[in-house]
C-alpha cells in the first residue's frame, strides 16, 4: 500500500465549552515526515487522536488519501499508532504483542512468523520473541511498540512522544534509527512532541500549535531562523526579544528604536513584507548569533550593546552567558571555546550581532 | 521482636502445630497417617470434604457470574445513581452470614414468604434453602462483594491505552474483550474468586443455622463439642481445613506473582455515560440482583420488630419488645463486644505496626519469618484456632491469671487480635510504604532525632491507614462466630455473635436475635463507612489478598 496523504479540514473539538482544538487546516503529504510541536496541553495530541479515530471531531472532516474517515471506525482505518507509554500487552510476549495484528488480520500463520521475525530484525530485537514485555528494558520495550505498528504495513504512522519515557542518551541515540526507518520505509509519519529539538533533527515539516491553533507550518529551517510570531521564537529554540517602532525603512535596512532608546538595525532581506515607519515591531536575535567582546570605550557598529556578565555556564561544547544590560538580560551562547578565554562574571562586555540576525518576528 | 515472636508463635503457631501433631500422632506419640486413613474411609468424612469443595467451588462460580457483569457496568459506565448501586453492592457485606441465613429462611425457606405465596397459588414449593443449596446461596449472597471490588480495582486499573492499541490494530467489540480486557483483569477477579473460597469454606455459622452439617467446618465444631476433646477425627478434619485453605491461599499468592500486570496509570480510565433506555436496562439489571442480594437485610429487620412470625407472610404482630430485651434485659451481649472487638483492634494496631516496621525499617534477620506468622490466619478457618486454643490453654492455670486462659473472656480477644492480624499488617504495611524514607531522612538532617522523626513526620503519616486497618479488624471480629461458640467460658460473657447463636436456637428468642443482628449490622456499617471515609476511593483494596 503507498503511503498516505492526510488532510485536516477545520478540525475542531470541544469539551463542554473549552475548544481544545479549533479550525486547524493541515495538508500531510506522501512519504513526509510530520510534527506537532507545542507544549503539554495545546491540544496535538488531540489531533492525532482524531486522526486515530479515538477522538470525534464536532467540526471539520479528516481526509485520508481524499477519502473523509470521520465515520470510520478505529480499527478499519489501518493507521498504526505508537503510544507515549508502548501500551505493550503484559499478558503476551513479545511475538505475541507483534503478531497481534497480524492475527487480527487472519495473515495464515507461516506469514505470521516470518513477517513478525523480519519486523523485529528491522528494530535489533531479535532473540527477544518468547520474553514479556516487563522483562525488557525501556528502549527495547519501545521497538517493541514501533515493531508491532510496523509490522502491519499501515498506511500512516502515528508517533505520540514515544522518546519521552527514554534516558537523555537513548533518546538520542533512537531519535536517529527513527529518521532512518522513516527515510528508509518512506511512510508518511505524523509525530507529536513537545520537545523543540527532537522536532528540528526529524522532521520535514512542522506545525507549531498553540491554544488548540497551528501558529506556524514551515520546514524546521524556517521555523528556527523566521519564526512567524513571539511564541515560535520563544518555545523553539531561545531567543532575546525587543520590542520597537520602526524608524525607518528600505530595501537593504530596517531601523529600528526599541522601547528603552536603542536602535537596531535588520536586513530587509530577512523580512517578507517591509513594514512601515512608525510600525510596532518585535525583534529576535538568536543567542548564538550574538558575539562577546570586551568592552571598548566607543561603538564602532550597529547592533552593539554594552553590558555586564551576570552568569556564565561552561557546556562544554559552547558557553552559556547571561548578560546585564540597561535593566535587561540577553543570553548569548560562545561556541567552541576551546582554548579561548573566557569571561568572568562582573566583566563588562561588548555584544554585537550582524543586521541579518536581527529577524521582525511580529509586526502590528 | 523477641517479644512479637513469642506473641505469634504462642497464639498462632503452637496451637496450630498441635492441632496438627495430635491428628499426625498415635497414643504413644509416634507418628502416624493412620488417621488420615480413617478419616478417607469414612463415608461421611468422605462426604464432607466432597461436598465443602463442591459448595465453595460453586460459591465462586455463582459470585463471579454475579459479579463480572456487575463489575463491568460500574468500572466502565456513568451513569445517574451509579453511587446508590455502588454502596448497595457492598451492603451484603455488612451482614452476618448466619444472620443472612436466618432471614433468608424466611423469606425463601421451606415456610417462607415465597414458598408461602407458591403454596397459595401453585400449591407447590421450591426447596431452595434446604441443605447444601441453601448454603451455597447464603454464601453466595453474602461473599459474591468480594469478587466483585476486586474485579473493580482490577478493570479500572487497566490503562486504557491496552484497549486503544488493541483497537488501532483492528481489534474491537467481544474480540477485544476476551482477547484484552479478559486476560488484564483476571488477577483481580482470581484474587476474590480464592478470598471468596477461604471465606465459604470456613464459614461455620452458616451451616450450622441451617440445620446442614455435613461439611468440614460443622463436622469439625460438632466432634470437638459433642463427643469431646480427645476424639482425634475433630483433629483431622481441622487440618484437612487448614490444608484446603493453605493451599488455595498460596496458589492465589503464587498465581498473583506471576501475572501482577498493574500497568501504570497515565490517564483517567475511559468511561462512558448511559442515558435513556440504556441507563434503565442497566439500572433494571443491577437492581435485580443487588435486590435478592439485600432481601437478608429486609429480613432481618422485620424479625427484629415482630412479635411473632411463623407461617405467615408477613409478621402478624409487630413490637419493640425485642431491642428492649437485648438493650435492657441483656445488654451483655453488645457490652462484651465492643469490649471484646476494640480491645483486639488496638492490640491489632500496634502489633501491625511494629510487624509492619520491622519489615520495612529494619535488617533483622527473621523478619520475613515473622511476616508468614502473622499473615497464616489468613488461611487458619476459626474453628481450628479456636480448637487449638482449647487444647492448649485448656487445664493449666494462666499466670497472673489464677485460672485456665479458656474460662477467661481474654481468650476471645486473643483470637480476635491474631484472626484479623494480617489486614492490620497488610494496611500498615501500606501506609507506611507510602511514607518514603527520605521523607524521614530529610527531618533527620534537619535536627530531628529517630524518636521524634517518627512522632512528627512517620505517625501522622501511617495514622489513616493504621486506623482503617484497625476498623476492619473491628468490623469482622463483630461478626465473628466460628472460633466464638467454641471460646466463649460463660454465656454471660459472650458477644453479640454468640447471643444471636443462642436466641435463635428457640423459636421465641428469634426476634431478640434478630434485634441483636440489627444491632450488628449497624456496627458492621458503621465501621464501613468509617474505612470508606479515611481509605477514600481505595476502599476496595481493603478486602484484597
Amino acid at each position: 500500500m503507498p503511503p498516505a496523504e492526510v488532510k485536516l479540514d477545520g478540525i475542531g473539538k470541544s469539551y463542554g465549552e473549552q475548544w481544545v482544538v479549533r479550525d486547524v487546516n493541515l495538508h500531510i503529504r506522501r512519504g513526509e515526515f510530520f510534527t506537532f510541536l507545542g507544549p503539554s496541553g495545546c491540544g496535538k495530541t488531540t489531533l492525532l487522536r482524531i486522526i486515530a479515530g479515538f477522538v470525534f471531531p464536532e467540526e471539520g472532516t479528516v481526509y485520508l488519501d481524499g477519502q473523509p474517515i470521520n465515520q470510520v471506525p478505529p480499527w478499519q482505518r489501518n493507521v498504526g499508532l505508537v503510544f507515549q507509554n508502548y501500551a505493550l500487552w503484559p499478558h503476551m510476549t513479545v511475538f505475541e504483542n507483534v503478531a497481534f495484528g497480524l492475527r487480527e488480520r487472519k495473515v495464515a500463520p507461516s506469514e505470521i512468523e516470518r513477517r513478525v521475525m523480519e519486523t523485529l530484525k528491522q528494530v535489533d530485537l531479535q532473540g527477544t520473541e518468547n520474553r514479556r514485555p516487563s522483562q525488557l528494558s525501556g528502549g527495547q520495550q519501545q521497538r517493541v511498540a514501533l515493531a508491532r505498528t510496523l509490522v502491519i504495513q499501515p498506511r500512516l504512522l502515528l508517533l505520540d512522544e514515544p522518546l519521552s519515557n527514554l534516558d537523555a542518551k537513548l533518546r538520542i541515540d533512537m531519535r536517529i534509527e527513527l529518521l532512518k526507518l522513516q527515510r528508509d520505509l518512506g511512510l508518511t509519519t505524523i509525530y507529536v512532541t513537545h520537545d523543540q529539538e527532537e522536532a528540528l533533527a526529524l522532521s520535514t515539516r512542522i506545525a507549531v500549535i498553540n491554544k488548540g491553533g497551528v501558529v506556524q507550518e514551515s520546514t524546521p529551517r524556517q521555523i528556527y531562523e523566521q519564526p512567524a510570531n513571539e511564541f515560535v521564537a520563544a518555545f523553539v529554540g531561545k531567543s532575546n526579544l525587543f520590542s520597537g517602532r520602526v524608524l525607518q525603512a528600505d530595501e537593504r535596512f530596517i531601523e529600528v528604536q526599541t522601547d528603552d532608546n536603542l536602535i537596531l538595525r535588520s536586513a530587509s532581506s530577512a523580512t517578507a513584507k517591509l513594514p512601515e515607519t512608525g510600525d510596532a515591531v518585535l525583534l529576535s536575535v538568536r543567542p548564538e548569533a550574538m558575539e562577546l567582546k570586551a568592552a571598548c570605550s566607543t561603538p564602532t557598529s550597529p547592533n552593539q550593546l554594552t553590558g555586564r556578565v551576570a552568569a556564565s555556564a561552561y557546556q562544554g561544547s559552547f558557553v552559556e552567558y547571561e548578560i546585564q544590560f540597561a535593566g535587561r538580560s540577553l543570553k548569548t551562547y560562545a561556541v567552541n571555546p576551546k582554548g579561548k578565554a573566557l569571561f568572568q562574571r562582573g566583566d563588562e562586555v561588548a555584544v554585537t550581532f550582524a543586521a541579518d540576525d536581527v529577524v521582525i518576528v511580529r509586526n502590528d | 521482636m523477641a517479644l512479637l515472636f513469642a506473641i505469634l508463635i504462642a497464639f498462632i503457631l503452637y496451637p496450630v502445630l498441635r492441632v496438627l501433631w495430635i491428628a499426625l500422632s498415635d497414643e504413644t506419640g509416634n507418628l502416624t497417617l493412620i488417621h488420615f486413613l480413617n478419616f478417607f474411609r469414612r463415608p461421611l468424612f468422605r462426604e464432607a470434604l466432597w461436598n465443602t469443595l463442591v459448595s465453595g467451588l460453586l460459591v465462586v462460580v455463582f459470585s463471579g457470574l454475579l459479579s463480572l457483569p456487575l463489575a463491568y457496568i460500574i468500572a466502565r459506565y456513568e451513569f445517574r445513581g451509579k453511587l446508590l448501586l455502588q454502596t448497595a453492592a457492598t451492603l451484603p457485606l455488612v451482614i452476618p452470614p448466619f444472620v443472612g441465613a436466618v432471614a433468608l429462611q424466611l423469606i425463601l425457606g421451606r415456610s417462607g414468604m415465597i414458598n408461602l405465596l407458591l403454596m397459595r397459588w401453585f400449591d407447590a414449593t421450591i426447596p431452595i434453602m434446604e441443605g447444601l443449596a441453601g448454603v451455597v446461596l447464603v454464601q453466595t449472597l453474602h461473599f459474591f462483594p468480594f469478587i466483585l471490588l476486586n474485579t473493580v480495582v482490577s478493570l479500572s486499573n487497566i490503562d486504557p491505552s491496552m484497549e486503544e492499541m488493541a483497537q488501532n490494530m483492528g481489534c474491537h467489540g467481544f474480540r477485544l474483550f476476551r482477547r484484552i480486557t479478559l486476560p488484564l483483569m483476571l488477577p483481580g477477579f482470581v484474587a476474590g474468586s480464592l478470598l471468596t473460597f477461604i471465606r465459604a469454606i470456613d464459614d461455620l455459622g452458616t451451616p450450622l443455622m441451617l440445620n446442614y452439617n455435613n461439611l468440614l467446618a460443622p463436622q469439625a465444631y460438632l466432634r470437638i463439642t459433642t463427643v469431646g476433646m480427645d476424639d482425634v477425627d475433630g483433629y483431622v478434619v481441622c487440618v484437612v481445613l487448614v490444608v484446603l485453605s493453605l493451599v488455595s491461599l498460596l496458589a492465589a499468592r503464587k498465581y498473583l506473582g506471576l501475572a501482577e500486570y498493574a500497568t501504570v496509570q497515565r490517564s483517567a480510565p475511559v468511561t462512558r455515560r448511559l442515558q435513556g433506555k440504556k441507563a434503565f436496562l442497566v439500572w433494571l439489571f443491577c437492581g435485580a440482583i443487588l435486590g435478592v442480594s439485600l432481601l437478608p437485610h429486609i429480613g432481618i429487620l422485620l424479625l427484629s420488630f415482630s412479635k411473632v412470625w411463623s407461617f405467615t407472610l408477613l409478621p402478624t404482630t409487630y413490637t419493640l419488645g425485642n431491642f428492649a430485651e437485648i438493650l435492657f434485659r441483656a445488654p451483655h451481649f453488645i457490652k462484651n463486644t465492643l469490649l471484646y472487638t476494640l480491645l483486639a483492634a488496638g492490640l491489632d494496631i500496634i502489633l501491625g505496626a511494629a510487624i509492619a516496621f520491622l519489615l520495612l525499617r529494619s535488617r533483622l534477620a527473621g523478619r520475613n519469618l515473622l511476616d508468614a506468622i502473622a499473615t497464616l490466619p489468613l488461611a487458619i478457618p476459626g474453628v481450628v484456632l479456636a480448637v487449638g486454643y482449647l487444647r492448649v490453654f485448656h487445664g493449666w492455670d494462666f499466670p497472673g491469671l489464677g485460672a485456665p486462659l479458656t474460662s477467661s473472656w481474654v481468650i476471645l480477644v486473643i483470637a480476635y487480635t491474631m484472626r484479623r492480624l494480617p489486614y492490620t499488617v497488610r494496611a500498615s504495611y501500606a501506609a507506611l510504604q507510602q511514607v518514603h524514607i527520605s521523607l524521614e531522612e530529610s527531618a533527620q538532617s534537619l535536627g530531628a532525632n529517630r524518636l521524634k522523626t517518627f512522632m512528627k513526620i512517620t505517625l501522622p503519616m501511617i495514622t489513616g491507614g493504621l486506623v482503617a486497618g484497625g476498623l476492619i479488624g473491628f468490623v469482622t471480629s463483630c461478626v465473628e462466630l466460628a472460633s466464638t461458640i467454641m471460646l466463649v467460658p460463660r454465656i454471660e460473657l459472650g458477644p453479640i455473635s454468640y447471643g444471636i447463636y443462642i436466641y435463635m436456637q428457640s423459636p421465641l428468642g428469634r426476634g431478640a436475635g434478630a434485634a441483636l443482628g440489627v444491632v450488628a449490622i449497624l456496627l458492621v456499617s458503621l465501621g464501613t463507612y468509617l474505612t470508606h471515609r479515611i481509605f477514600g476511593g481505595r476502599a476496595g483494596n481493603a478486602f484484597r489478598i
